[in-house]
């Protein structure tokens, strides 16, 4: 497997690009809670290709989370139209798995091999196939020799490891993970930022990665999608991100991308203090600070 | 508990002598509590009271060893352990899954949370009247008492203990592929397990007190029967031998459930 992974990463950034079609397509989708008039998403529009890195990008309270709890099905639509190759999202299903933040959505009772096996054994896969499965899974994600570890045992960044394996040994069309890294002290996250790029290397799958961090979503995504600020939060701008893998903070261009980022969301939320549209002082204000961004140095880290 | 151990190490590090290691440790302090009661107990019965109001423990002893050789008290403790056990035991069953269902359903929640509401405020004492006339004075009417009192503290603890459920957990659950069914049995049952033991532990004790006012007011044997007809005769060292025996049977069923907690379900969660 790691052979494998090797081999992926020496192929050339161009021949990783997202070619395949629309996986999942998000049409004018509106969502509130139960009841409430307040809506969390207005008109969001959103198409994903197969085999894509897509990292959905905005502050806290912008409504990313439910984006990713309507494409997981935990949450239902209130309007518009949300597909997965093509059939409405109804509910929850195997086709669509989710790496959550939190190390809560682990089985503690459980085995980090009898967790990663959880979903092959919902289907009735033998124990020994399921093992297995879970073994070649569990070295995938750097966890060779720790089957027999229960969650307790693990510490935080191992755990998500785990939670990546359980997904992928479901073998999704999709993988969602919301701020999976979150919780993580920076050495491990960077870490898991690494891994994670050489997993997706290695298996195509499509990622919808939700975070609140530029640098990450600049280091993970071939797109980023810029969310505006709630309420009736959307989908402001898609920025695609051209950057060669394997990506450095301090690779040429990252900092640009990084400044080009922060001055959308800069105008997002002068936006959203204001009217529905910037007036035209505050867009000549950021352009004006994107001019600034540009002056910095090259490989400029923040 | 850091406490403890930090003041025990300070002690360790100051006085460094074997004796004074051994006092400080739990079986000396134990025995010291002990030992101190004993002697208490026996001043203030010996003192204050005639023997046959407040027997001091040296008579409490004697008669104990008395009641072991003739074998009564053997009887009078198996007879309630069995009530208890029994009782507990099938409470439990009951208990358990009518509480993760109506955990986990809110129709079934709604339908029964009246009646769960009501009845766990009436003591299962209260009903021993009709239950006797419904079931006769034999063993079916204490140990369905017994059902009465575990049932709902079970119950409350396991419906608590689903809706302690992580939502992450059930979600990522559905989300892997499990039906209803098997995230009941593969999520819903091993999270609330540690709720469903705690709630168990608890009713043990209800059960104690169940099985001692009905084997008091109905019954012609057991540990309730032995300290309320010993009135009749005054005969308070063999009411001290209830007491004494009701205390110990506690300790040990408790720490018998706590070993087993231990040992098969604490990778389920914290239990104490």
């Amino acid at each position: 497997m790691t052979a494998g992974v090797a081999e992926t990463m020496s192929m050339s950034p161009q021949s990783l690009e997202a070619t395949g079609k629309e996986l999942l397509s998000a049409q004018k989708l509106s969502f509130s809670y139960g009841g409430h008039a307040v809506r969390v998403l207005k008109d969001l529009d959103l198409s994903i290709r197969e085999g894509e890195f897509f990292c959905l990008l905005g502050p806290s309270g912008c409504g990313k989370t439910s984006v990713l709890n309507l494409i997981a099905g935990f949450e239902q639509i209130t309007g518009g139209r949300l597909t997965l190759d093509g059939q409405p999202v109804t509910g929850p299903g195997v086709d669509r798995a989710v790496v959550f933040q939190g190390e809560d959505a682990l089985f503690p009772w459980l085995r980090a091999i009898d967790n990663v096996a959880f979903g092959p054994k919902m289907k009735g896969l033998p124990k020994s196939e399921r093992h297995e499965l879970a073994r070649k899974f569990l070295k995938l994600v750097h966890l060779g020799g720790q089957e027999v570890k229960y969650p307790s045992e693990l510490s935080g960044g191992m755990k998500q490891r785990v939670q990546i394996a359980r997904v992928l040994a479901n073998d999704p069309k999709i993988m969602l993970m919301d701020e999976p890294f979150g919780a993580l002290d920076a050495q491990t996250r960077t870490k898991l930022q690494d891994e994670l790029v050489e997993i997706w290397l290695a298996t195509r799958k499509t990622i919808v990665f939700i975070t609140h961090d530029i640098s990450e979503a600049v280091l993970l995504g071939d797109r980023v999608g810029v969310m505006s600020k709630g309420p009736g939060s959307r989908i402001a701008t898609i920025v695609p991100i051209d950057l060669p893998r394997p990506r450095r903070r301090g690779n040429p261009g990252f900092g640009e991308m990084w400044d080009r980022i922060n001055g959308l969301i800069d105008c997002e939320e002068s936006a959203a203090q204001g009217s529905e549209t910037p007036t035209a002082e505050v867009a000549a204000t950021n352009v004006a600070d994107l001019r600034e961004h540009k002056r910095r140095p090259e490989g400029f880290q923040k | 508990m850091s406490e403890i151990t930090a003041r025990t190490t300070a002690f360790r590090a100051r006085g460094d002598s074997a004796i004074m290691r051994w006092i400080g440790s739990a079986p000396f302090l134990y025995g010291a509590s002990i030992a101190s009661m004993l002697a208490l107990w026996h001043l203030v019965s010996t003192t204050f009271f005639a023997p046959a109001f407040f027997p001091p423990p040296k008579l409490v002893l004697t008669t104990g060893i008395a009641m072991i050789r003739s074998g009564e008290l053997a009887m009078h403790v198996g007879i309630s352990m069995q009530r208890i056990l029994l009782g507990f035991a099938i409470g439990s069953l009951i208990a358990a899954p009518l509480g993760l269902l109506m955990g986990s359903n809110r129709i079934v929640r709604t339908l029964f949370e009246p009646y769960v509401n009501f009845f766990r405020f009436v003591p299962a004492i209260a009903w021993l009247t009709p239950v006797v006339i419904w079931f006769g004075i034999g063993e079916t009417s204490k140990i369905l008492i017994i059902i009465y009192t575990t049932v709902f503290i079970v119950m409350i603890n396991t419906i608590v203990g689903v809706s302690n459920i992580a939502p992450n957990k059930l979600r990522a659950a559905a989300s892997l592929g499990a039906s209803t069914g098997q995230t009941c049995v593969n999520v819903t049952l091993p999270a609330t397990l540690p709720f469903i033991l705690t709630g168990m532990r608890l009713a043990m004790g209800n059960s104690f007190a169940t099985v001692v006012s009905a084997e008091m007011l109905a019954a012609d044997s057991g540990l309730g029967y032995l300290i309320f007809n010993s009135r009749l005769w005054m005969a308070t060292d063999q009411i001290f031998i209830g007491i004494v025996s009701l205390g110990i049977l506690g300790i040990l069923t408790d720490w018998i459930f706590r070993r087993l907690i231990l040992r098969y379900a604490s990778r389920y969660g914290p239990v104490e």
